[in-house]
């Protein structure tokens, strides 16, 4: 860290932070305007309706609908809880609210436009197969104890 | 020597367009966005305007925590050198800079995509890729919603899903490094 903070070295932070959030703000908004409009069309009981009850199918399609899901954690906490008591299985379960937080298809242009198109294909897909062989590991764990 | 050839990677490591690109890429986006809610307000005024009343219930929600990770920008350009974030959580950090990575994601509040511009910023003075993936993957871990998942699912649950998702987050941060 530097010691000493000179008059120069505030503003020149100032004037790259100002430009960063000229820059930063039409893909803030542009994300913001998807997800409200994503939020609103897709109803909390379409989730409900997509399950087949077969283990392996219905993880991975928690895993894709939980990529392309978006809004707060505990959503998908609350859907989730309802997905159980619907009978639906603890593998899909699971699957859907890791994926919920970790993959972001809707929020993946802005991951490419600042971290790079490589990292942000690579870290989704890699986070999609996780949340599918986490929620797999996670039955046979809570099997187990 | 080391040093060097790490800083040199950095560079040729940012996202491939330049500023100008970047900026337009972002006023592209925008407009694709707009050209979708006039399209959206011509066939469904209802969905337009619940839609943008939810833009604004977000945005108001969302705004402080903008103003706070663009103050830990101004800051991170105000402080941190290349030599620092090398050290702390970059490719001299070892497992210093998993420990940061996997409590910063764990303690970070807000949306995802709030915290692109700081990692940005960060990949710019030396951050290790792996460390990026795994703090946006600890940010799966909620401290303080972790009640509620125990409310939902059970202590056993809660903690098995943690653990798991702590450990496969260094996973993904040391295949990250790897294919970068």
């Amino acid at each position: 860290m530097e010691k000493f903070i000179t008059k120069r070295s505030v503003w020149e932070a100032g004037r790259k932070t100002f430009r960063s959030f000229l820059e930063i703000l039409p893909i803030f908004l542009s994300i913001l305007l998807l997800i409200s409009l994503y939020v609103t069309v897709i109803p909390k009981s379409f989730y409900s309706k997509i399950f087949t009850k077969n283990p392996i199918i219905d993880s991975i399609l928690g895993a894709v609908f939980g990529s392309i899901s978006t809004g707060n954690p505990v959503t998908s906490y609350i859907i989730g809880g309802e997905l159980l008591k619907a009978g639906i299985s603890l593998i899909a379960v699971i699957a859907f609210i890791l994926s919920w937080v970790t993959v972001g298809i809707i929020q993946l242009p802005a991951e490419c436009y600042f971290l790079g198109k490589r990292f942000g294909i690579v870290r989704n897909i890699l986070s999609f197969v996780f949340a599918v062989a986490i929620s797999i590991l996670m039955v046979l764990t809570l099997k187990l104890l | 020597m080391r040093n060097a050839e790490n800083l040199t990677n950095v560079k040729s490591d940012k996202p491939e367009t330049g500023v100008k690109g970047r900026k337009t890429a972002g006023l592209i986006l925008l407009s694709i966005t707009l050209f979708i809610y006039i399209i959206v307000f011509a066939f469904n005024r209802f969905l337009f305007f619940s839609s943008f009343q939810y833009f604004i219930h977000i945005f108001w929600r969302l705004f402080y925590i903008i103003l706070i990770v663009f103050l830990f920008i101004f800051l991170t350009n105000l402080f941190l050198k290349p030599k620092f974030v090398a050290k702390y959580i970059g490719s001299e950090s070892g497992i210093k800079g998993w420990i940061i990575a996997i409590v910063s994601g764990i303690i970070s509040m807000g949306s995802i995509y709030l915290w692109y511009p700081l990692l940005r910023e960060l990949r710019g003075k030396g951050m290790r890729k792996g460390l990026i993936a795994t703090f946006l993957y600890n940010r799966a871990v909620k401290v303080i919603l972790l009640p509620l998942m125990v409310y939902y699912f059970g202590w056993l649950f809660t903690l098995c899903l943690t653990l798991y998702t702590i450990v496969f987050s260094f996973f993904l941060g040391v295949i990250m490094d790897k294919i970068s």
